[in-house]
C-alpha cells in the first residue's frame, strides 16, 4: 500500500522492469468492485492519504470492538444484527448494488482499505492475529446474511469453489438421510431440495452440530448451509493470509509514517473483555485463608456457590469445576499456600498422597508457580470471565462446572434459587423468562439486585457509589466483590467479618 | 505384510564387548545358529540360577551397550546372552499370589520377554522400516515411573531403544502423544518456541464408566462385571460403525484400557491429520449427552433423528431391553422418581405415579411397559407421538455412548499405550476385536503375573525349527496377532504410496 503526496516507494518501482514498463499494466489502479461482499484476495494498490489511512482504520476498528461486545454480551445473532446496525451505518455502511447510489464504489473502497490496514496492525501477534480473523468473519457474516439473495448468489458463484452438486439419482436414493439431516418435515420446496458434496473436513461446525447428512467422509450441505461453508473459506483464507502478513511485516519498519499509526492501531484493540485484576482486591478483606471461604459463600454467584455446594456435599469437584473455582478463590485474593490448603481439607476422602500427586500441580499451574515460562511470567491463568463460562462447552454428567444459569434446567435453577435465598416471586419469574432467552447474565444480574435491593438503595441514596460502580456485572469476581463491599458498608477495613452472615447462611 | 525389510535386519553398529562381556557373549554366538540347543542352554543356566543372579545384575549396567538385538520375541534365532540370563532369575521367583503386578521383576520381565515393541513400532512408523519418515522418532511418549513421576516428552529413533527404556525404567505405564514437528527431546533447543508443535496424532477416544456413574446400578467405583461392561459394548458398537460408514475411516483400533473402559484408535492418514477442529467437530458429532446433574433431562435431540442417531438408536434398542431393563433395572422402588421427570406429560406421570405407588417392587421392565399401557388407557393428555419421541430420548439417555470429549477434541492430548499393564488390575491393555465386540470379556483378560506363568508351563518344542517367541505361548497370542493383522492392514495402504514416491525420487 502506498500513500498519498509523495513519490512512488522506491521500491515498488524497481519491480517492474524498465524495458516492459511501457507494456506493463499501470500497477496502482483503481479497483472496481462489482460485489458487495468481498474476501479481501486482493490488497489495494492505490494511493490513499494518511488522514484517510488512519480514520478508515479507526472507524473499522470501532465496528470490530462493538462486534466483540455483543458476542461477549451473548447477543443472538438476530439481536447482534439489530443493535450493530446504526453502528455499521455510520462507521461503515455498504450499500447493495440495487440503490445505485453514487457512493457505492466510494464505500466498498473504504471497507476493502480499512481491512487491509488493520491487517496489518495486527498480524504481528498471533493473538491479534487470532482475534481479528475471528471478528473479521463475524462482521461478513453480519454482511452475508443481510446481503440481496441475487447479489450473494452472484458473489459465491464468483468465488469458484469447488462444490459437486448432489445428482437426482443420488438424491432419490437418499432422500430420507437427508431430508432427516437436514431436520426437514416432509414437502421440502424446490429449494430446500438442493444439496451439494464436499469433503466433511470443509465444514466441520456443521458437523459438529450433525446439521449435515455424513456418507464416507462426504458431507452433504443443504443450500440454505452454504453460509457455513462460505464462512469456513473466509476463515481459511484470512488467517493464511494473516500468517504470511506476519512474516511481510518486518520489512515494513522502514517506514515511519505507517508504523506509528500502526503501533497506535494495535494497541487501542485492547481487550475489552472483563478481566480481573489482582489490584483490585479488597481493602477490607485481608488476609483471607482456607477456613474463611465458607462463610464468604453468601457473596458468590450462583456459579461459584453451586461448585462450593457440590465441593461439600462431594468432598470433591472433577477437573474443570476445579479449575473454574480455583481461578475465582485466586480473584478474590487467597494465596496459593491457603489454596492448596482448602482443597486438601476439602478433598476428605483422599490420602494426603494422592492429593499431592493428582492435584497439587495442577493448583500451583493455576497461579503460575510451576509451568512453562508462560504460564510463570503471566502469574497462572486469569479467573474465568461471564463470557468464558458461557461460551464453554456445557458440562457432562457428573461435572458441575459452568453457569447455572445455562447449565441447569429451569426448574431446578428456580429450585436452587429459592434455597440460596431468592423468595420474590416476581424475580423468580422475571428469570425464569431471561433463561428462556438466553440471557443468563441479566438473570444473574437480576438475582444480585433483588439479594442487595436494601444495600444498592443505600448507596444509590447516598450517592456514595457512581453509576459505573453498579455496572452489569459480567465477571464471578466482580460479583463477589460488590456483593462483599455492599454487605460491609461502613465498616471500613474489617477483615473478614463473620457475625453478619448469619442469616443467609444455609449450609 | 510387507515385512521384507524386517528392523532387525538393518544393520546397527556392534559396539566391541566390554571385558566381562566377552566370556558370554562369544558362548551366546556360538550357539547363534545352532537354534535348537538355544533353549537347552537356556533351561541349563535357570538350574544355575541362584549362582547367576550376581552376574545378572553386573549385565544390566552394559544395556546400552548392547544393541544388536532387537526384538527377541520376534527374532529368537538370534538370541543374546543377557536375555537368556535374565530368564533364569525372573522366572521361578517372580509368580506367587501376593507378588504385587507392579514389582520391578515383573515390569522387566514384561517389557523384556512379552511387550510387542516390534508392532507397535510398525504401528506408530506406518513402515517397517526405521529409516523412513519421522512418525516415530518425532512421537512423544510420556512415561509413568515406579515412583509416580511423570516424565514426558521422551522420544525414541526405534524401536529397540524404546524397549531398552522400558527395560531400564520400567515404568507402571507409558502414553503415546502427537507426532511433533521437531524432535520432542530437542525442543528446549529451538530457537523459536512455535518451531516446536505437534503436526499429527491417531484420532482417539475414550470410553470411561464414571460417566456412566449415575445409571449404573450393579457396581459402584472401580469395579466393574459383565452386566456394566454391556455399556462399553453398546457404546463401541455405535461409535464404531459411526466412525466407518459416516467418515470413511477404516483402520480403527479398539483397545480395553486395563480396568472399566476402552479406547479407540483411529489410524487413518485422514484422521491422523485432523487438526483441533475437525476433532472438535467429530468429538461434537458423536456426543449427545449433554448438561450436569441439574440440567434434567440430557437428551433433547430434534426431531427428524438424524441418520446417526437413527441407527444408533436401532442399535441400541435390543440393548436397552436386556442391558438396562433386565440387567441394571434402574428404575426399582425409589428411583422410578427419574423416569417420571423425563415424561411430558404431566396426566400420564401422576397416573404411573399412582401405580408404582402401590407396587413398589415392580421391576423396571414391567415400568417400561406400564407407560404404553397406562398411555392406552386414555391417561395421555399429548399425542402420541410426544411420548415415543420422549421414549426414545430415554432409551438414548440410558445407553448412547458417553465419551470423554476432551481427549478426543485435542491434537496434542496423551493416551494411555496398548499393551502396557493396568497397575491397578495388572490386565493387559490389550486390543478388542470389533467383529467379535460381544464377546470380549474384560475378565478375561489376562494379567501380566498370569502370563509369566503360562511362559513358564509352555511345553510346546519348537515347531519348524522355528524358535516360538515368548508372547505365543501364553494367551497373549490372539491380541498379538490380532494387533498385528491390524498393522499390516494399515501398513499396506500407506507402503503403496510410499513404493509410488521412491519411484518418484529414483527418476530425479
Amino acid at each position: 500500500m502506498s500513500v498519498a503526496y509523495s513519490r512512488v516507494d522506491p521500491k515498488r518501482r524497481a519491480h517492474i522492469d524498465p524495458k516492459k514498463r511501457q507494456f506493463a499494466k499501470a500497477e496502482f489502479a483503481q479497483q472496481h468492485y462489482d460485489h458487495r461482499l468481498n474476501f479481501y484476495e486482493i490488497p489495494p494498490t492505490a494511493e490513499i492519504t494518511l488522514e484517510e489511512f488512519e480514520t478508515w482504520a479507526i472507524n473499522r476498528l470501532k465496528v470490530l470492538s462493538e462486534l466483540e461486545s455483543c458476542s461477549f454480551r451473548n447477543r443472538s445473532p438476530d439481536e447482534t444484527a439489530e443493535y450493530m446496525k446504526p453502528i455499521l451505518a455510520k462507521y461503515l455502511p455498504l450499500q447493495p448494488n440495487s440503490t445505485s447510489s453514487q457512493q457505492l464504489q466510494e464505500e466498498r473502497k473504504k471497507d476493502h482499505y480499512s481491512h487491509f490496514i488493520l491487517r496489518l496492525a495486527f498480524s504481528s501477534i498471533e493473538d491479534l492475529r487470532r482475534r481479528f480473523s475471528r471478528l473479521e468473519t463475524m462482521l461478513f457474516k453480519l454482511r452475508y446474511r443481510d446481503d440481496d439473495p441475487r447479489e450473494r448468489r452472484a458473489f459465491v458463484q464468483s468465488l469458484k469453489l469447488d462444490w459437486e452438486e448432489v445428482g437426482e439419482a443420488e438424491k432419490r436414493e437418499l432422500k430420507e438421510q437427508l431430508l432427516a439431516a437436514a431436520g426437514l418435515k416432509k414437502v421440502p420446496t424446490a429449494e430446500e431440495m438442493e444439496w451439494f458434496k464436499v469433503d466433511w473436513e470443509r465444514v466441520p461446525d456443521l458437523v459438529e452440530q450433525r446439521r449435515v447428512f455424513v456418507k464416507r467422509g462426504v458431507a452433504y450441505v443443504p443450500q440454505r448451509e452454504q453460509m457455513s461453508l462460505v464462512l469456513a473459506e473466509f476463515t481459511k483464507r484470512l488467517d493464511a493470509a494473516l500468517e504470511l502478513t506476519s512474516r511481510a511485516l518486518p520489512r515494513l519498519d522502514e517506514d515511519d509514517r505507517l508504523s506509528p499509526i500502526l503501533a497506535h492501531l494495535s494497541q487501542s484493540f485492547t481487550t475489552p473483555e472483563a478481566s480481573y485484576s489482582e489490584s483490585s482486591s479488597l481493602n477490607g478483606l485481608s488476609a483471607l485463608t482456607a477456613a474463611s471461604i465458607d462463610s464468604l459463600q453468601p457473596s458468590f454467584p450462583l456459579c461459584m456457590s453451586h461448585l462450593h455446594s457440590t465441593l461439600r456435599r462431594d468432598s470433591h469437584l472433577k477437573h474443570f469445576g476445579r479449575l473454574q473455582y480455583t481461578l475465582f478463590l485466586k480473584g478474590i485474593g487467597l494465596s496459593l499456600e491457603e489454596c492448596i490448603l482448602f482443597w486438601r481439607r476439602s478433598f476428605k476422602l483422599i490420602t494426603d498422597d494422592k492429593f499431592a500427586k493428582e492435584y497439587r500441580y495442577n493448583i500451583r499451574h493455576a497461579y503460575g508457580d510451576v509451568g512453562g515460562d508462560a504460564n510463570r511470567r503471566g502469574r497462572g491463568y486469569t479467573p474465568y470471565s461471564c463470557q468464558k463460562l458461557l461460551t464453554e462447552p456445557l458440562p457432562g454428567p457428573g461435572q458441575a462446572h459452568g453457569c447455572p444459569y445455562r447449565t441447569f434446567a429451569p426448574d431446578n435453577l428456580i429450585a436452587v434459587l429459592q434455597r440460596e435465598g431468592v423468595t420474590d416471586r416476581e424475580t423468580l419469574k422475571s428469570v425464569r423468562e431471561d433463561v428462556g432467552k438466553q440471557r443468563f447474565h441479566v438473570a444473574c444480574n437480576r438475582v444480585f439486585e433483588w439479594s442487595h435491593r436494601r444495600e444498592i438503595k443505600k448507596v444509590r441514596e447516598a450517592g456514595t457509589w457512581s453509576a459505573a460502580d453498579l455496572d452489569t456485572i459480567v465477571h464471578p469476581n466482580t460479583y463477589f466483590k460488590r456483593s462483599w463491599l455492599l454487605r460491609h458498608l461502613g465498616e471500613g477495613n474489617a477483615g473478614v467479618v463473620q457475625h453478619q452472615e448469619g442469616e443467609r447462611m444455609e449450609e | 505384510m510387507p515385512h521384507s525389510i524386517s528392523p532387525e535386519s538393518t544393520p546397527i553398529d556392534d559396539p566391541a564387548p566390554t571385558t566381562s562381556q566377552i566370556d558370554t557373549a562369544s558362548h551366546a554366538r556360538s550357539h547363534a545358529d545352532v537354534h535348537s540347543q538355544d533353549q537347552d542352554v537356556a533351561m541349563g543356566e535357570a538350574d544355575n540360577a541362584d549362582a547367576e543372579q550376581s552376574k545378572v545384575k553386573l549385565e544390566e549396567l552394559f544395556d546400552d551397550e548392547d544393541s544388536d538385538e532387537e526384538f527377541p520375541s520376534s527374532a529368537p534365532q538370534v538370541k543374546s546372552e543377557d536375555e537368556e540370563e535374565e530368564e533364569a532369575p525372573t522366572t521361578p521367583i517372580n509368580i506367587s499370589s501376593k507378588t504385587s503386578f507392579s514389582d520391578p521383576e515383573i515390569m522387566r520381565a514384561f517389557y523384556q520377554r512379552l511387550f510387542p515393541f516390534r508392532y507397535l513400532f510398525q504401528w506408530l512408523n506406518h513402515s517397517p522400516n526405521p529409516s523412513d519418515g519421522v512418525d516415530f522418532k518425532h512421537r512423544e511418549f510420556a512415561f509413568t515411573l515406579p515412583n509416580d513421576a511423570y516424565l514426558r516428552y521422551q522420544s525414541f529413533p526405534t524401536a529397540d531403544l524404546l524397549r531398552r527404556q522400558c527395560i531400564q525404567l520400567l515404568p507402571s505405564r507409558f502414553e503415546i502423544g502427537p507426532v511433533y514437528s521437531t524432535n520432542p527431546r530437542d525442543r528446549k533447543t529451538l530457537r523459536k518456541a512455535s518451531a516446536f508443535r505437534p503436526v499429527s496424532k491417531e484420532l482417539v477416544f475414550d470410553i470411561d464408566m464414571t460417566d456412566y456413574d449415575d445409571i449404573r446400578t450393579c457396581c459402584t467405583g472401580a469395579n466393574i462385571c459383565h452386566k456394566c461392561w454391556a455399556f462399553i459394548t453398546m457404546a463401541i458398537k455405535v461409535v464404531d460403525v459411526a466412525l466407518r460408514d459416516d467418515f470413511g475411516f477404516k483402520h480403527i483400533l479398539w483397545v480395553y484400557s486395563g480396568r472399566r473402559g476402552a479406547h479407540a484408535w483411529v489410524c487413518d492418514k485422514r484422521a491422523r491429520e485432523m487438526d483441533d477442529a475437525k476433532r472438535r467437530a467429530v468429538a461434537g458429532y458423536l456426543e449427545l449427552l449433554k448438561g450436569g446433574d441439574q440440567s434434567g433431562k440430557k437428551v433433547n435431540v430434534r426431531r427428524p433423528l438424524h441418520p446417526h442417531l437413527d441407527r444408533s438408536l436401532n442399535i441400541l434398542k435390543e440393548h436397552f431391553q436386556t442391558s438396562i431393563l433386565l440387567d441394571q433395572d434402574p428404575w426399582a422402588g425409589e428411583k422410578c422418581a427419574h423416569l417420571l421427570q423425563l415424561l411430558p406429560d404431566p396426566s400420564l406421570k401422576a397416573a404411573l405415579q399412582r401405580k408404582w405407588d402401590s407396587a413398589p417392587s415392580r421391576p423396571s421392565a414391567s415400568k417400561w411397559a406400564d407407560i404404553d399401557a397406562v398411555a392406552k388407557s386414555g391417561a395421555l393428555s399429548k399425542t402420541s407421538k410426544d411420548l415415543l419421541e420422549a421414549k426414545q430420548d430415554i432409551v438414548l439417555e440410558y445407553t448412547y455412548p458417553r465419551l470423554d470429549a476432551e481427549v478426543s477434541k485435542k491434537l496434542n492430548h496423551l493416551l494411555k499405550s496398548p499393551f502396557v499393564v493396568h497397575p491397578g488390575t495388572g490386565r493387559v491393555c490389550v486390543p478388542i476385536d470389533t467383529r467379535k465386540v460381544e464377546e470380549f470379556d474384560p475378565l478375561e483378560v489376562p494379567t501380566v503375573t498370569q502370563l509369566l506363568s503360562e511362559i513358564d508351563e509352555w511345553e510346546g518344542g519348537d515347531e519348524d525349527d522355528r524358535k516360538v517367541a515368548d508372547w505365543e505361548k501364553t494367551s497373549l497370542k490372539p491380541y498379538v496377532d490380532y494387533f498385528r493383522g491390524f498393522v499390516s492392514g494399515l501398513l499396506k495402504e500407506g507402503g503403496a504410496k510410499r513404493n509410488r514416491d521412491e519411484v518418484d525420487s529414483m527418476e530425479f
